[in-house]
């Protein structure tokens, strides 16, 4: 499952105004950008929207699904896109691009309606891998 | 000492050196050690199943960030090498914000009972670049968190963009405006008051603190009227308040505005009181006593100023 080319299943994610708030307060993020709907549209964005550490924590969440509980996380690198906005959904693509040194590392694309929200790649050690440590 | 000229370029990049040459500063540990409820409401807010966390007593390692989020904690806030650029770019006219990069690097994964302490290093400004939300500048810093013991456990690098929203954007978005004539009556920002206006810019209401005994104190000035300590901190208001007082103004006409409009004194719960006016409100129904709550209004395509509009009581 982890040899170069290999896709991972896809993720999608509702992202309803209760996602979008309880993320944002689980992350201890309490700009009203992420939970005031009225305050978000005056400032000029469509609705109100996933937080970083969200976006950061659904690549980790995403990632892990697919490799396991025994997976080690080292790295995770986001290039930051189009907001995700509350009632779009947020679907997650990957594929593994590398596999060495005992490390497997994933391309992630995160989109939503309006293009790319995340892209970027996680890089972990898998449970063989953590075997021979 | 008052610095509301916008920087130039050039004294934009010697600022950022300045900063960068700094190094690192390391802010106040996290007000929690790493813990089981945390990591539970993450996971569940997440939809993240791996049991390896609980079972381990382990936290997300993309959970690095929340342990030294400052929340809703009238806490002082760490002075960080960042807010300074960030106030000199936003007098700059570099008001817009938007988040380019997120890069986190775990050492390992923080363990329940640890106290993570963050400290941040701001390590680049590039710019002045053009770009599809307008031109603005790049910024870049470092945060890593440590464990007790100085071992760093992860790491950040965290990239922004400050643009200047381009004027000529606003009729494209909003067809049936016309431009907005540049709103003639500025605040004042300087080194006391940026702090504020960066707040206004992010949805934030601030009041300053004092960084040794935390009076809150409004408007904001460089010494504390209470143990005259010069160190100087903020907190976010609430946003809710009751007005103490209020005029009427209906003459001398003021530039930029429409007579009637109301002139209030907030008071607000954190213990201060604060003018503005109170807006979408008739005028015969303003009561000293009535809720209110603080509104964002833009004036013009860069200046937005805080309001106070009906609340629920």
């Amino acid at each position: 499952m982890t040899e170069i080319g290999a896709v991972l299943p896809e993720l999608s994610i509702d992202l309803t105004p209760t996602v979008v708030v309880s993320t944002a307060l689980a992350t201890m993020d309490f700009t009203p950008v992420h939970h005031d709907t009225q305050l978000a549209r005056a400032q000029g964005s469509k609705d109100i929207f996933l937080n970083i550490l969200t976006t950061m924590g659904l690549v980790e969440r995403y990632v892990t699904d697919w490799a396991g509980p025994e997976s080690v996380i080292k790295r995770i690198n986001v290039k930051l896109g189009v907001p995700a906005y509350a009632g779009d959904r947020l679907s997650f693509n990957g594929t593994v691009v590398s596999h060495e040194d005992g490390q497997v590392t994933v391309e992630v694309r995160g989109k939503v309606s309006l293009g790319d929200h995340a892209t970027g790649t996680v890089t972990l050690m898998l449970p063989e891998e953590n075997a021979r440590c | 000492m008052s610095e509301a000229k916008p920087m130039t370029d050039e004294e934009l990049h010697e600022l950022a050196d300045k900063q960068a040459a700094l190094g690192e500063v390391r802010g106040t540990p996290a007000p929690d050690p790493v813990n089981v409820p945390m990591i539970r409401h993450w996971l569940a807010a997440m939809g993240d199943e791996n049991p390896v966390y609980l079972d381990k007593g382990v936290a997300p390692p993309a959970m690095a960030q929340v342990w030294t989020m400052q929340g809703l904690r009238p806490t002082a806030k760490d002075r960080s090498p960042v807010d300074d650029i960030m106030a000199a770019l936003n007098a700059g006219g570099y008001t817009g914000v938007v988040a380019t990069n997120c890069e986190q690097t775990y050492h390992r994964y923080a363990r329940l009972g640890e106290r993570l302490t963050p400290a941040t290093r701001f390590t680049g400004l590039a710019g002045p670049k053009k770009t599809a939300l307008g031109v603005g500048f790049f910024a870049t810093w470092n945060v890593t968190w440590y464990a007790e013991d100085d071992e760093p456990v992860a790491e950040m690098l965290f990239r922004v963009l400050k643009f200047r929203p381009p004027a000529a954007k606003a009729p494209a978005k909003a067809p049936a405006e016309a431009l907005k004539e540049p709103y003639p009556l500025r605040p004042a920002i300087n080194q006391d008051t940026a702090f504020f206006w960066e707040g206004v810019q992010k949805g934030e209401l601030r009041i300053q603190s004092c960084a040794d005994c935390g009076l809150l104190r409004h408007p904001p000035g460089p010494l504390c009227p209470h143990c005259r300590s010069a160190g100087r901190s903020y907190t976010v208001a609430s946003g809710e308040g009751t007005l103490y007082s209020y005029v009427v103004h209906h003459h001398p006409p003021v530039p930029g505005r429409e007579p009637p409009f109301v002139v209030g004194v907030v008071e607000l719960p954190e213990g201060v009181r604060i003018v503005g006016n109170v807006v979408d409100c008739p005028l015969d129904e303003v009561r000293i006593g009535m809720p209110l709550r603080v509104t964002y209004r833009p004036m013009d395509d860069e200046l937005v100023l805080p309001m106070w509009t009906p609340g629920e009581s």
